[in-house]
């Protein structure tokens, strides 16, 4: 048996900040490629996609508050390199933040001739998120260096983060409405899906040949084998996505949810790809988790907390999707 | 030119000041829906559902806020405070990490649930899920205080190689002025928001609104206030005798007391000369300081200049914000304790809060935000207070700061103020837009929403 001391604990802490980033990464991600669509519906499309996510959008932040702070928590001396190196992106992206949470309630509390005007920082706000988000990974994956190379592979990610993040929202709408606005919904989903391969591409492509250590852990024997079904299940799931798509929305509303499913195995598979290549460094070929964890007295405290709450957690979200299951209606107070 | 250290001061305490004005309204505003939607619950009275309603939509919106500069400050210590993590993770980080894990998740998952969920769960669920939430806010409330007493008082903890190692949690967690600033700290917010009940209740009835629910919601702000604000006083008293045993430095700058010595005066005015080290203009009631911190008028109270070492170097706070903080918080709790039990005692001679006169109207509305000011102030007197320590003797603020370049730190902190007076702006607009809609009765509706089908989600 394995017993918790300071080698083990990093690993269990990076691997729950993983899980939490995914987390993050699906669930906002559904939530901002809603508010990215915004511009390509009518007003009355846009209260509807609002109430499909409303109820839930606070909860799924709340994994970027957890994953944060479980590298704040864990991995402080990463945390504050990172970070610093991020110092701009961050803040577009809390400003981008802030602008989106704010305008879903403004738009409904707000006199009503502003309404339009919360509606524009909605998207810019969902827009600017994903923007830097992307453009973070990009940095991220080339190893936190800021030269023109750089920036410009950050750009191509930011873009590619958006179109995924516009293509899993349009996978929920696709999922929680009907009639019009779903149809529409599978175009907007037929267009992100080839953002998705390129997206997807790129970013695999990119760390194997920015690292020969990660170039390394893929291309040789057996490891290639035993990798080779990541990359071949994601191209199984895009050309089943591609198939769905061109036969949604079916009479009976039956697959509705298989664009959201799909879309969301492709970005566990993609995350499950990048973590192998990363690992075991948290700032990318620097520094490993075993040098930057926190002494293991506090990880444990964290631990033991973790191992208590997180299921209580997991349960009432589960709790909370199951009361607002179903074709999203509107929302109100009474 | 403003070097990064300051500039990330700044920062720091525009984005926490910010932050603060929403927690401060959630915290007590969640454990008043919880009461009207109990009341409703027991006697089916609407007016007490009408309260819930035009409440539970300034909780949102407050929510909302507090969330999006809550995450932030999550992402500051990391981008501008590098040092502090790296410092004091050890205990800082468990706190942290309780807090998202036992509070966060708790507020925003149920959060949900209570918006949304009143036709789709039964009554009973959306009562529990309405106390979660506000409980949720208290936990959070306490973790955060929890760290942030024991970066006033810190206890439990041993450095090693200039790392500070959790000893003792207990110590850590029951640090000597956690409960003070946490009892402090939560009276603070149910008087910010009983002042913004009656506040806004006032103004609607000033604008001709005649509802039961206007004149109930101004009796229920103005008797919540009078019966809060002497435990506040009283809190705030024994706080500041906690402070004299712990921080005495920062009680000296509050009192503006610049020698050692009994028989010190109380200061109503002066202006600190922290060049002169002396006071200008003061204003005085003898022996009251000595009265109040040490309760004999013969009592010794610390005064500044023990505060300075050898080369000079001045290990005290700075003084005039320290002071006039202090003094601001006071003032507008003394005014509080006279609008509000003036106003419980005119209710109570006219027999109901219908015929409150339209000058004490006017004094409530202006009120309104008084609480934001108070803890706004109180929050300034204990943080500035502190300086220049980050940590009281472990970590100075300019050990942690973080190597990021000035103009970078200044350009962001432009984005963010501008940021913050908008949504400022719009936050206090929203609130009187509401409140004048609920005084017209029926919300007036925009052309376009007629025409579309669709309801307006969540108005
Ligand atoms: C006395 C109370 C108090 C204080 C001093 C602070 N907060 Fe706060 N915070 C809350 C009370 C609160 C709250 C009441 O729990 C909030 C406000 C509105 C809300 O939804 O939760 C919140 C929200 C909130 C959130 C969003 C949570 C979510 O996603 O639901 C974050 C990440 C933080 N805070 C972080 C901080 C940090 C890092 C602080 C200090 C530096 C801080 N807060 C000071
Ligand atoms: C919520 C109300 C709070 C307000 C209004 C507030 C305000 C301030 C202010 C004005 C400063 C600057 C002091 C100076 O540099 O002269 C400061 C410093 C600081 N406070 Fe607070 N604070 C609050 C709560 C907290 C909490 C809960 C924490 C952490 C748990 C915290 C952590 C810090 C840190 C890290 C600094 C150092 C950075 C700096 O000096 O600006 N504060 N705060
Ligand atoms: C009128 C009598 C009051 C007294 C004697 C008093 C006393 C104090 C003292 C001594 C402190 C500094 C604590 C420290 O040393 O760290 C403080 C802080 C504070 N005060 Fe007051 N206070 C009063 C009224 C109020 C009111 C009316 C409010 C808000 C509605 C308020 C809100 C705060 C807050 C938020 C803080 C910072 C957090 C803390 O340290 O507790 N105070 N108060």
């Amino acid at each position: 048996m394995m017993t918790i001391d300071a080698t083990t604990l990093p690993v269990i802490f990076a691997s729950l900040m993983g899980v939490s980033i995914l987390l993050y990464v699906v669930l906002d991600g559904f939530d901002l490629g809603v508010g990215l669509l915004f511009p390509f519906a009518t007003p009355a499309e846009r209260d509807r996609m609002i109430a499909s996510i409303g109820p839930f959008w606070d909860a799924n932040e709340t994994w970027l508050v957890l994953a944060i702070g479980l590298l704040l928590v864990a991995f402080p001396s990463a945390h504050g390199v990172i970070l610093t190196a991020l110092y701009l992106p961050v803040a577009v992206m809390l400003i981008g933040l802030i602008l989106r949470g704010v305008a879903f309630e403004f738009r409904v509390k707000a006199p009503q001739a502003h309404k339009r005007h919360w509606d524009v920082a909605f998207f810019a706000g969902s827009l600017m998120t994903a923007l830097s988000q992307g453009f973070m990974l990009g940095l991220y994956i080339m190893g936190l260096g800021w030269t023109w190379g750089h920036a410009a592979f950050g750009l191509l990610t930011a873009g590619a983060l958006a179109v995924a993040y516009s293509f899993i929202g349009a996978a929920w709408i696709i999922l929680k409405t009907d009639g019009d606005l779903q149809k529409k919904a599978v175009v907007w989903a037929r267009g992100g899906i080839w953002g998705v391969v390129l997206g997807m591409g790129s970013i695999s492509a990119a760390p194997p040949l920015v690292s020969p250590r990660i170039f390394d852990r893929w291309f040789t024997f057996p490891e290639l084998l035993l990798l080779a079904p990541l990359p071949l299940m994601s191209g199984a799931l895009i050309a089943l996505l591609w198939v769905a798509l061109r036969h949604l929305p079916t009479r009976d509303d039956r697959f509705a949810w298989f664009p959201f499913a799909g879309a969301t195995s492709l970005m566990v598979l993609g995350f499950a790809g990048m973590a192998y290549s990363f690992y075991p460094y948290i700032v990318p070929e620097s520094l490993t988790i075993y040098e930057a964890a926190s002494a293991p007295e506090s990880l444990l405290i964290i631990l033991i907390g973790t191992c208590f709450v997180l299921p209580v957690i997991l349960g009432y979200s589960v709790l909370s999707y199951t009361v607002f299951r179903g074709k999203a209606t509107s929302l109100s107070y009474d | 030119m403003m070097d990064t250290l300051l500039l990330s001061r700044i920062q720091f305490a525009a984005n926490i000041s910010f932050h603060i004005l929403f927690p401060t309204i959630t915290i007590a505003l969640g454990w008043v829906l919880l009461f009207f939607r109990w009341r409703f619950a027991r006697t089916g009275l609407q007016k007490w559902m009408d309260a819930y309603l035009f409440w539970v939509k300034v909780f949102a919106l407050s929510f909302a806020l507090g969330v999006v500069s809550g995450i932030t400050m999550s992402f500051q210590f990391g981008t501008n405070w590098p040092g502090f993590m790296e410092t004091v993770g050890n205990v800082a980080g468990p706190l942290l990490a309780y807090e998202v894990l036992t509070a966060f998740f708790l507020e925003a998952v149920f959060l949900g649930i209570m918006l949304f969920g009143a036709r789709r769960v039964p009554p009973w669920l959306h009562i529990t899920a309405t106390a979660l939430v506000a409980f949720g806010t208290t936990m959070s409330a306490f973790w955060i205080l929890v760290l942030n007493s024991w970066m006033h008082t810190p206890q439990g903890y041993e450095l090693r190689d200039g790392i500070v190692h959790a000893t003792d949690w207990w110590a850590i967690i029951f640090n000597p002025s956690m409960p003070y600033r946490l009892s402090h700290m939560l009276l603070a917010s149910g008087l910010t928001v009983a002042f913004l009940i009656a506040g806004l209740a006032a103004f609607r009835r000033l604008i001709g609104d005649r509802t039961e629910g206007s004149a109930l919601q101004l009796r229920f702000g103005l008797t919540l206030g009078a019966v809060l604000i002497p435990a506040q006083i009283l809190m705030g008293d024994l706080h500041g005798l906690n402070t004299l045993e712990h921080q005495p430095a920062k009680v000296a700058a509050m009192e503006g007391n610049w020698e050692t010595g009994s028989h010190v005066p109380l200061l109503l005015f002066a202006i600190p000369d922290e060049t002169l080290r002396t006071n200008h203009a003061e204003i005085a009631v003898p022996n009251g300081a000595s009265l109040i911190l040490k309760h004999d008028p013969a009592g010794v109270v610390p005064g500044l200049n023990d505060f300075v070492a050898a080369d000079g170097t001045l290990l005290h706070p700075p003084v005039t914000p320290v002071f006039w903080g202090f003094r601001v918080m006071v003032g507008t709790g003394v005014a509080m304790l006279a609008l509000s039990w003036l106003g419980v005692a005119l209710i109570w001679r006219r027999k109901g809060a219908e015929a409150l006169p339209r000058p004490f109207l006017f004094a409530t509305t202006a009120m309104a935000f008084s609480g934001w000011v108070a803890t706004l102030s109180g929050w300034y007197v204990t943080e500035i207070g502190r300086q220049p320590w980050l940590v009281t003797g472990v970590l100075s603020t300019k050990a942690a700061v973080g190597e990021v370049a000035a103009p970078m730190v200044m350009g962001t902190l432009m984005a963010y103020l501008a940021v913050y007076a908008g949504l400022l702006i719009a936050y206090i607009g929203a609130l009187m837009h509401l409140a004048r809609r609920a005084a017209e009765g029926a919300p007036p509706r925009d052309p376009l929403e007629a025409r579309s089908p669709a309801p307006t989600p969540a108005e």
